[in-house]
Formats: structure tokens, C-alpha cells, sequence
């Protein structure tokens, strides 16, 4: 069971949703990757999402950061639309400014870890603080400087990516995304890439992520036992729908739908 | 100055005959550089003869082609025309660069054919004429065909060395009228007419053995 | 050889004409390739038929036709007189810089879409991602083609001495005509030309090394200048003229 609450003192049914999707459809061609997806994230939630793949999980998160758009339904992000945008009394699709605007509270780390090889790990890690969001230098290094010491990789603040192994690579990754203190983080994958001795340190990271902040988590993880523990919910997805929700223990202990648990049984085992 | 279109319509016959040489030049010297190269490529893998035929193509590749043409033009004894040096020239030329083409073409072809050749004890013809160069040439034809295209405007320079294509006819009708304006345009506007179709072409091609 | 040092100074001021026009014609096709090329990455329709319009019509235009367009049509266009060695400087930078328009939007393509994903992420703007991210990646990918552009551009300077200037190829010439010795004539320039390109070819090989360095990727075999030496590939997809 994850040690914080979501939105600690308040009631999460409550409170206003920080994710919302409502209707939301997203083809590929022929093919229907999510159908009619409604479901809500709170704040300070952390969600785990399973499912075999091509089950729709990753799209997503990509959706979310608007690496996708959607084919129909709105996404609400902290009560903005953020697929859409209010023109005149209506909604419209998003342009790429509005966009821009919403998603600045979201961040992402990917499976490929994704760093720009140009840049050292302090570069890759202030790029976006200093130019995305305006802060001044000064302020990104030592905020970059804290990140690093969290992820356990002080002294390799001016290295270059290539000199990092997979796993120092990914937490360099956390610590870029964490460096533009979203309110939400999105975790796609980030430990699939990695040589087994090296997923620990990552999910260790994560966990302290997890524990002292209160960063809302969307994962998608082939990591049972690490969901388990950090997550308040998990969602079972099969062929762009929601199979099952519920909290991990009930997921993972007493799965009551029959597609979940023949996933588990297949994944665990 | 402005357009007359009446000198325009005059000079069209000049000009398709100079177009005819330009295609009979491209044609001849195309055929010259794609065996002359073939060649080189193959030669460059003979040990001694090779790195010679190597330094020998590297000079060429690296010198202009004009100084070539007009070199070779110069030195040619006067019983050789002028078209024969520029064909020459022209095929020697880009035999430099379609040897290049070959032999990375047949460094593409995977060891693993060399060593099935080798299992069968296939003789040295057969290996190369039928597994190793249909393979090769096949991988090359689109970077071949580039080299037509880039060929065919290279001709132009013959008109220093008094070969009587496009280029020359215009500049001669320059000469005799004083107007250098519509002939200009129009050679112009050949090689659009030529160079952007066959670049369309060239572009399916590589796109449909890029496939293999 | 006592030919051709006799003639050291002559044939050093054609020299020097030489580089001149292939440096300032560089420089020229430099910016309109990175400029068009980048245009044809955008989304927008317009920009790309623009790029496209360009690439296709300077590609498809021998340079030595456009040079004499410009030298002797144009003046008869316009009221204008066309100094010889800018209308070569602006053919050759059309010219060329359309082969290398192409060049720089395959390479910014081939920047793995991962990393566009990533610039996502951080927020980034168009101008940002392009400068920080993407341009210094293609960079390194841009930079043999553009090594053997450079080449053909030099060797395509030689098309200047048909319309007047005193470049390398003019005085060989010249001083065929006043000795009649063609071959020593011709031999120095030839020399000179060869010489030249390994210069270029030496340098371009450099900013590679650096620009791979950049980007965290020791070279191969590495190091020595005697590496650098070696020949620019000429790659199956075209090598030399592209």
C-alpha cells in the first residue's frame, strides 16, 4: 500500500479530477486502439495501468502529452480541456499554442530514456527550465544539482549521456522531467529497456518520487510488484476499454474479472 | 530589351538540333562510364594494378571536368572529332564515380553469398557474373541513374571544345544576333523539361528497389 | 616544372580567384540550404511547395547554363550590367545550395522521432527544439555530403573562365595559347586543383570528427591525420553529385 494518501485531508470523490477523459476514441487507421474511454485520475493519485499490449495503455500517455491527438472525446486536464479549447462559446480542437500552455504541468519519461545526446546531463536536465519555463540559470543549476543527489548521480552532473549506463541514463531522465515540477509525471515503460540488475536503482528513485512528493502518477509498467506498492489504483486494459479497476490489493489479490486474471497468470507466472 | 517571340519560334529548330547532340553525347558517354567503371571497380581489387587505378580515379574525380575536356581536346590529334573527345572525356569522367557506386554496391552484398559460392566451389565467372553483380548492380541502379541525370548537364561543357549541342547553338545565336536572352531561357527550360521528370523517376525507382 | 614556376605568381592569382569564388559560393549555398531545407521539414504546405519549387528547379538547372543566363541574359533583361565573378558566385550558391537543401532535410528526418518526442515533453518551442536538439544531431549526418558538395562546387568554378574571369582554368589557358605547351600548361593547374581538394577534403574531414565528437561518438578506427586522408565515401544513394 503506497505511504501517501492521494490529496491528503480531502475526500478524492470529491475533488475536482485532475486527469478527465471523456468519450475519448483514438483510431489508427482501421484500427480502434481506444473506445469511448471515460475515466478520471485525482490529484496526487497514483494509477498504474496493465494490460497486454496494444491493449491501448500507452496511447494514453501519449495522448496526455500530445504526442497523439485524439480521433474523438475531450481529455480535461486540471479542469482546462486539453485536447480541445474553448472558442466562442464552444469547444474546438487544440492549436499547438494551447496546447503548449496546458501540458506545461505534465511530464514525461520514456522507455528509450530519450537524452539528447548533444547536451551533457546538466544541460539535458536545465534545457527546460531555463528555456521552456523561464527560469534563470543559476536557480536550474542548483535545482539540477538537488534532482541529481535525489537519483543518486551527483558527480556525473557533467557527464556526457553516452559515458552512462542504461540505468544512470533513466535516472538522469526522471530528474530532467522532475526538473519542471509538473503536477503530473507519466512513466511509460522507463524500466522495459533496462538490464534486469539495473531496474532497482531506477524504481528505487521512483518510489522516493512517490513517497515525498505528491506528484500525480500515471505508469504503465510490466512491474507488478513495484505497482503494488506505489499505486492507489490500478486499471486492467484489453483492446482499448477498461477491463477492471480497483486497488492494488484487490488487483492483484483477488482479481474478479476473468480477462485480468488470465493476464496476471500469464505475467506473474 | 523584352521577349520576342518571333525570334523565339525562330531559333527552336537551332536549338532541338543541338538538343539531339546533347542526348546522342549523354547517351554514348553514359554507356562508356557504366562499363569503363564496371571495370575500375573490378581492376581496383587486383592488388598493384588496383591502388594505380585507385590514385589514377581519385586525380579525375577530384579535377574539373572542363580542364579535362578542354586538356584531353587540345592533345587529341585533329583526325579525332570533337564530339569523339567529349564522349570520352565525359564516360572517363564519370567512370570515376560509377566505379565508386559499383564497389559499394558489392561491399553490400552480404559475406554470407561470398562463402555460398565458395561451399559449391563455384568458379570465379559464375560468382561474380551470376550471384555477386546482379546482386550488387541491383542494390546501385537508382545512384546509377543519378549519375545520367547529373551526365546529361554536364554536357553543356562540351560547348568549349566546340562539340555543336544545345549550349553551343545558343551561345552562337548570341553571338550572331545579339540576343542572348530568349536562347538562354530556353536551354534553361530544356533541362527543367529533361532533369525534373527523369529526377521523379529516379525517385520511384529507388523507392521501388529500396523495397527489396 | 620550370614551366609552371616561372609562372608561380599567374597561376597563384588564378588559385587564389579559384578559392575565392568557392568559398564565397559556399557560404551562399550554406544558407539557402540550411534556410530551404529546413523549410521543407515544416508541416505547413505552402513552405514545403516552396522548398520543393526551389530544390527542383536549381537541381534540374545545369550551373554552367545558369551562369551564362545570368552574365548575358539577365543584362539584356534589365538595365543592368552583371560583374562576371557575382554572377558565378550566385549561380553556384543556387546551384549548389538546392543539392544541399536536400541534404539538410533528409538529414533533420532522420533525427529519431524519439527525440522530437522528448522536446515535447519539456515544452519546448519549434525555434528551441530545432537549434538546441535537432540541428545539432543532423549536423553530424549533413556533414559528408556537404564535404562532397564543397568538392563539386570547387571543381565547378572552372565554368567561370567561359565567361571571363581570370580563375585557375583562365590562365592555364593562357598560357597555352601564348606557349602552345599544352601539357605543361594544363598539369599545373590540374596539380593545383587536386591539391586543393585534399585541402578541403582535410578540412571537412575535421568538423566531422569534431561534430561526431559532440555527439558523444568516438570515431572508429581512430585518430591520426593519416585517417583524415582517406577519400570521402561515395555512398550508393548518390555520393558525389548529391
Amino acid at each position: 500500500m503506497p505511504q501517501s494518501e492521494p490529496s491528503p485531508g480531502t475526500d478524492q470523490h470529491e475533488q475536482e479530477p485532475l486527469i478527465r477523459f471523456d468519450g475519448v476514441v483514438k483510431r489508427f487507421g482501421a484500427n480502434t486502439v481506444l473506445d469511448h474511454l471515460d475515466f478520471t485520475v485525482a490529484p496526487g493519485e497514483r494509477v498504474t495501468l496493465i494490460g497486454p499490449s496494444g491493449s491501448g495503455k500507452t496511447t494514453i500517455l501519449r495522448l496526455l502529452m500530445t504526442l497523439e491527438q485524439v480521433t474523438n472525446g475531450v481529455i480535461w486536464v486540471g479542469g482546462e480541456p486539453l485536447s480541445h479549447m474553448h472558442r466562442g462559446g464552444r469547444l474546438v480542437r487544440a492549436n499547438e499554442q494551447h496546447q503548449r500552455r496546458v501540458r506545461r504541468q505534465i511530464g514525461m519519461v520514456f522507455q528509450q530514456f530519450n537524452l539528447f545526446p548533444n547536451m551533457t546531463v546538466r544541460q539535458n536536465i536545465t534545457e527546460g527550465p531555463v528555456h521552456s519555463l523561464g527560469v534563470p540559470r543559476v536557480e536550474a543549476d542548483r535545482r539540477a544539482a538537488e534532482l541529481l543527489e535525489m537519483v543518486d548521480l551527483a558527480d556525473k552532473i557533467d557527464a556526457h549521456p553516452t559515458q552512462l549506463s542504461g540505468g544512470q541514463q533513466q535516472r538522469v531522465a526522471i530528474a530532467r522531467a522532475l526538473a519542471m515540477s509538473p503536477r503530473i509525471l507519466l512513466l511509460d515503460e522507463v524500466t522495459s529497456a533496462l538490464d534486469p540488475e539495473l531496474v532497482t536503482g531506477v524504481l528505487d528513485v521512483l518510489r522516493t518520487v512517490a513517497e515525498t512528493t505528491d506528484i500525480t502518477m500515471l505508469l504503465v509498467t510490466h512491474e507488478m510488484q513495484f505497482a503494488r506498492d506505489v499505486s492507489h489504483r490500478v486499471l486492467m486494459f484489453d483492446q482499448g476499454r477498461i477491463v477492471e479497476e480497483g486497488p492494488p490489493e484487490q488487483i492483484f489479490g483477488d482479481p474478479r474479472q476473468e480477462r485480468t486474471r488470465a493476464f496476471l497468470h500469464a505475467v506473474l507466472d | 530589351m523584352t521577349w520576342d517571340w518571333y525570334f523565339t519560334g525562330q531559333i527552336i529548330p537551332d536549338l532541338l538540333r543541338g538538343l539531339v547532340v546533347t542526348v546522342q553525347a549523354t547517351l554514348l558517354g553514359y554507356v562508356l562510364a557504366l562499363v569503363l567503371g564496371l571495370a575500375v571497380a573490378l581492376a581496383r581489387r587486383v592488388p598493384v594494378v588496383g591502388t594505380a587505378v585507385f590514385a589514377v580515379m581519385e586525380f579525375i574525380r577530384c579535377t574539373p571536368l572542363l580542364v579535362q575536356l578542354v586538356f584531353v581536346f587540345y592533345l587529341a590529334p585533329s583526325y579525332v572529332s570533337a564530339f569523339t573527345v567529349g564522349v570520352a572525356v565525359l564516360g572517363v569522367h564519370y567512370a570515376a564515380y560509377t566505379a565508386e557506386v559499383y564497389r559499394s554496391g558489392i561491399e553490400g552484398v552480404p559475406p554470407g553469398q561470398w562463402e555460398a559460392c565458395r561451399a559449391l566451389s563455384l568458379p570465379a565467372h559464375r560468382t561474380w557474373g551470376a550471384v555477386v553483380l546482379p546482386q550488387a548492380v541491383r542494390k546501385v541502379i537508382p545512384a546509377l541513374g543519378n549519375y545520367l541525370i547529373a551526365m546529361f548537364k554536364d554536357t553543356p561543357l562540351l560547348f568549349a571544345i566546340t562539340v555543336g549541342e544545345l549550349m553551343y547553338q545558343a551561345s552562337r545565336i548570341g553571338g550572331v544576333h545579339f540576343r542572348y536572352l530568349e536562347a538562354m531561357t530556353l536551354v534553361g527550360l530544356f533541362f527543367l523539361l529533361v532533369s525534373v521528370p527523369s529526377a521523379i523517376i529516379i525517385r520511384q525507382l529507388e523507392r521501388r528497389y529500396a523495397a527489396v | 616544372m620550370d614551366f609552371f614556376i616561372d609562372r608561380l605568381p599567374l597561376y597563384l592569382s588564378g588559385a587564389g580567384t579559384t578559392l575565392v569564388i568557392t568559398l564565397l559560393g559556399a557560404a551562399l549555398a550554406f544558407v539557402l540550404a540550411m534556410v530551404v531545407g529546413l523549410l521543407g521539414t515544416l508541416r505547413n504546405l505552402a513552405a514545403r511547395a516552396v522548398a520543393t519549387c526551389y530544390t527542383e528547379t536549381f537541381r534540374g538547372v545545369a550551373a554552367l547554363v545558369l551562369m551564362y543566363w545570368m552574365a548575358f541574359a539577365i543584362p539584356q533583361l534589365t538595365p543592368y550590367e552583371i560583374d562576371p565573378v557575382f554572377a558565378a558566385v550566385l549561380a553556384l550558391g543556387l546551384n549548389v545550395g538546392a543539392y544541399g537543401a536536400e541534404v539538410v532535410r533528409a538529414a533533420v528526418n532522420a533525427v529519431p522521432p524519439t527525440q522530437i518526442e522528448a522536446t515535447v515533453a519539456l515544452n519546448m518551442s519549434w525555434w528551441r527544439r530545432t537549434w538546441a536538439v535537432v540541428l545539432p544531431q543532423a549536423w553530424a549526418q549533413m556533414l559528408p555530403t556537404f564535404g562532397n558538395l564543397v568538392i563539386e562546387l570547387m571543381k565547378a568554378t572552372a565554368i567561370v573562365s567561359l565567361i571571363g574571369v581570370a580563375d585557375l582554368t583562365r590562365i592555364a589557358q593562357e598560357q597555352r595559347a601564348a606557349t602552345g605547351e599544352t601539357i605543361a600548361a594544363f598539369t599545373g593547374a590540374l596539380v593545383v586543383y587536386f591539391v586543393i581538394a585534399q585541402l578541403l577534403i582535410v578540412g571537412m574531414r575535421l568538423l566531422e570528427r569534431r561534430a561526431n565528437r559532440r555527439l558523444g561518438r568516438l570515431p572508429a578506427s581512430d585518430s591520426g591525420l593519416w585517417s583524415l586522408l582517406r577519400p570521402p565515401p561515395v555512398t550508393a544513394l548518390g555520393g558525389g553529385r548529391r
